[in-house]
């Protein structure tokens, strides 16, 4: 092993406190046992972590990430933007909480045991009770020239600046749906982007309603009145979206179009995002139902798999406030808080009328779904086109014949796409459900000898 | 090395230096390249997510091929290599 792996090893948390058994040929691979496992470290998985810390149980978060904050707080650990950042990075990394950095889930060889991939080996985790705040990402949709470098999710190009990618003096169109695309834009002028326009799908008569909504939330309202000072001059179109993007090579101009309009913008990123949609695969593959393409989960968050709880996006979209509140109520109902969890039930139920307005605010329109060509690329990772997926009536029968969400990917990209575009539903979860190295994999089969002790 | 602000690594043979706590990704771009990989139709790519789940922006790494370099800290004398 070079000392750069070894560096990032023990930088990844991987201390000598953890149960490390070293292997053959040099690669140590770790194991790990709690009573709560979280998975996810962003705002859910650190309040269902401190709140769960309070019980005095051995409490673990894992996440693939090299740090805390998930994507909305993406590098804030150090410097937090917000009092409530700052107030949830302080509680969690105040708390008795083992944080396991840069390690991946891909399986789950038998019930009370996950096993992750870290850069350079693998990770077991052996837990009681297990809480899956594993977030939501970006819904990218099709259309001519998408694949052209440059060419980036909203969140995407925002995290992407946020972790170094120089932005000071770009032109930026950022374009798509949700509220996040405000926040992007915003983000990104104050870093030096040269904001040209912002373009939302959504009609004005959605939006209005969705203002009267953020009135009934003053800390909303704040923060949209504060987004809208610091992006004075750059327009707000609604009921305007992307139709193509031109370039050799990389992006160099952006088509609009609104209403009846189509026009062209040069820039040298396009920032583009169609609202979110949860990330299932876990929950999917430990057999927690889903209704309504997130995970279902009863009052105290707890999923149709005892012992399972989830929170956050996941759930469904509701933003950062719902995420927090649904993160508090897992981690002390995990750890048998009952009463405690209570409490943050009218916080919660507040914020679920508020994502029910999202919802219907930033629901697509069916125009988006004319947006890719016949030789538009639809799966990025086999470059399988949409004509080729046109003559198949299922996601299944499609990837069989074509690969579509058969690459590295899995489908998580296109999955959302022809989900929107044909309708075709999320087909059962095998794992693993990231790619992993075939000697993680062989080293799962062979190296995992005992079970683990879960009775402390 | 811990306390320095910058770190200094090779992308595709060339020395490029960024801020401490970078990703890889902020490196290539910084080197000046957009294509980070060729599609198994040989169309150029970049990053898309920007959080590790579209691998779009995988490059090779001291060696190891197929790496997302957007979850990647930039670490001193790291080679890396685009395109392939």
């Amino acid at each position: 092993m070079s000392s750069e792996s070894l560096e990032y090893r023990l930088q990844a948390g991987f201390s000598s406190a953890q149960e490390n058994s070293p292997p053959e040929g040099g690669t140590p691979n770790s194991r790990h046992t709690c009573d709560v496992l979280i998975v996810g470290g962003g705002p859910a998985g650190m309040a269902a972590a401190y709140c769960a810390a309070q019980s005095g149980q051995r409490v673990s978060v894992v996440d693939d990430n090299p740090e805390w904050g998930g994507q909305i707080w993406r590098g804030e650990q150090a410097k937090p933007t917000t009092p409530e950042a700052a107030n949830w990075f302080k509680q969690v990394q105040g708390a008795n909480v083992n944080f396991i950095r840069g390690a991946r889930i891909f399986n789950q060889p038998e019930a009370g045991r996950l096993v992750a991939e870290t850069l350079d080996g693998i990770c077991e985790l052996g837990y009681r009770k297990l809480i899956l705040a594993t977030g939501a990402r970006e819904r990218f949709l099709p259309f001519p020239g998408w694949t052209l470098p440059n060419v980036c999710g909203a969140g995407g190009l925002q995290a992407l600046v946020k972790t170094g990618v120089p932005i000071s003096s770009k032109k930026v169109v950022v374009a798509g749906s949700g509220p996040l695309l405000v926040a992007v834009a915003a983000y990104l002028r104050k870093r030096g982007a040269d904001v040209r326009v912002m373009a939302e799908q959504a009609p004005w008569a959605r939006l209005l309603q969705f203002g009267l909504e953020l009135l009934s939330h003053p800390g909303k309202t704040f923060q949209a009145l504060s987004l809208k000072r610091q992006l004075s001059g750059v327009p707000y179109l609604a009921g305007c979206w992307p139709v193509a993007v031109r370039g050799e090579g990389q992006v160099s101009s952006v088509t609009l179009r609104q209403g009846r309009r189509t026009w062209d913008v040069a820039c040298d990123y396009l920032a583009c995002g169609f609202y979110l949609v949860p990330n299932l695969e876990l929950p999917s593959l430990l057999g927690c139902e889903l209704q309504e393409e997130a995970v279902w989960v009863d009052e105290y968050q707890e999923t149709s798999v005892p012992g399972i709880f989830c929170a956050g996006e996941s759930t469904g979209i509701g933003g950062l406030e719902l995420s927090l509140a649904e993160g508090q109520i897992a981690g002390y109902a995990a750890t048998g808080q009952h009463a405690e969890a209570r409490k943050v039930f009218p916080a919660r139920e507040r914020q679920q009328r508020f994502a029910r307005v999202l919802d219907q605010t930033f629901a697509l329109r069916d125009e988006l779904k004319a947006l890719p060509e016949p030789d538009t690329v639809v799966c990025r990772c086999e470059d399988v086109t949409l004509e080729r997926l046109q003559a198949y009536d299922s996601w299944r029968a499609a990837k069989l014949q074509t690969r579509c969400g058969m690459g590295p990917c899995q489908g998580r990209i296109c999955g959302a796409a022809t989900e929107f575009l044909f309708g075709w539903g999320m087909e059962s979860v095998r794992p693993p459900i990231f790619p992993a190295r075939v000697e993680s994999l062989a080293r799962l089969a062979e190296a995992v000898p005992e079970p683990i002790n879960q009775s402390q | 090395m811990e306390n320095e602000k910058t770190v200094t690594l090779l992308v595709n043979g060339a020395p490029v230096t960024v801020a401490a706590g970078s990703m890889v990704s902020a490196a290539v771009v910084t080197a000046g390249a957009a294509r980070f990989r060729r599609s198994v139709t040989g169309e150029s790519r970049g990053p898309l997510c920007g959080m590790g789940i579209c691998f779009e922006c995988r490059v090779t790494i001291n060696g190891q091929a197929h790496l997302r370099s957007c979850q990647i800290p930039c670490r001193n004398g790291m080679e890396v290599y685009t395109d392939e």
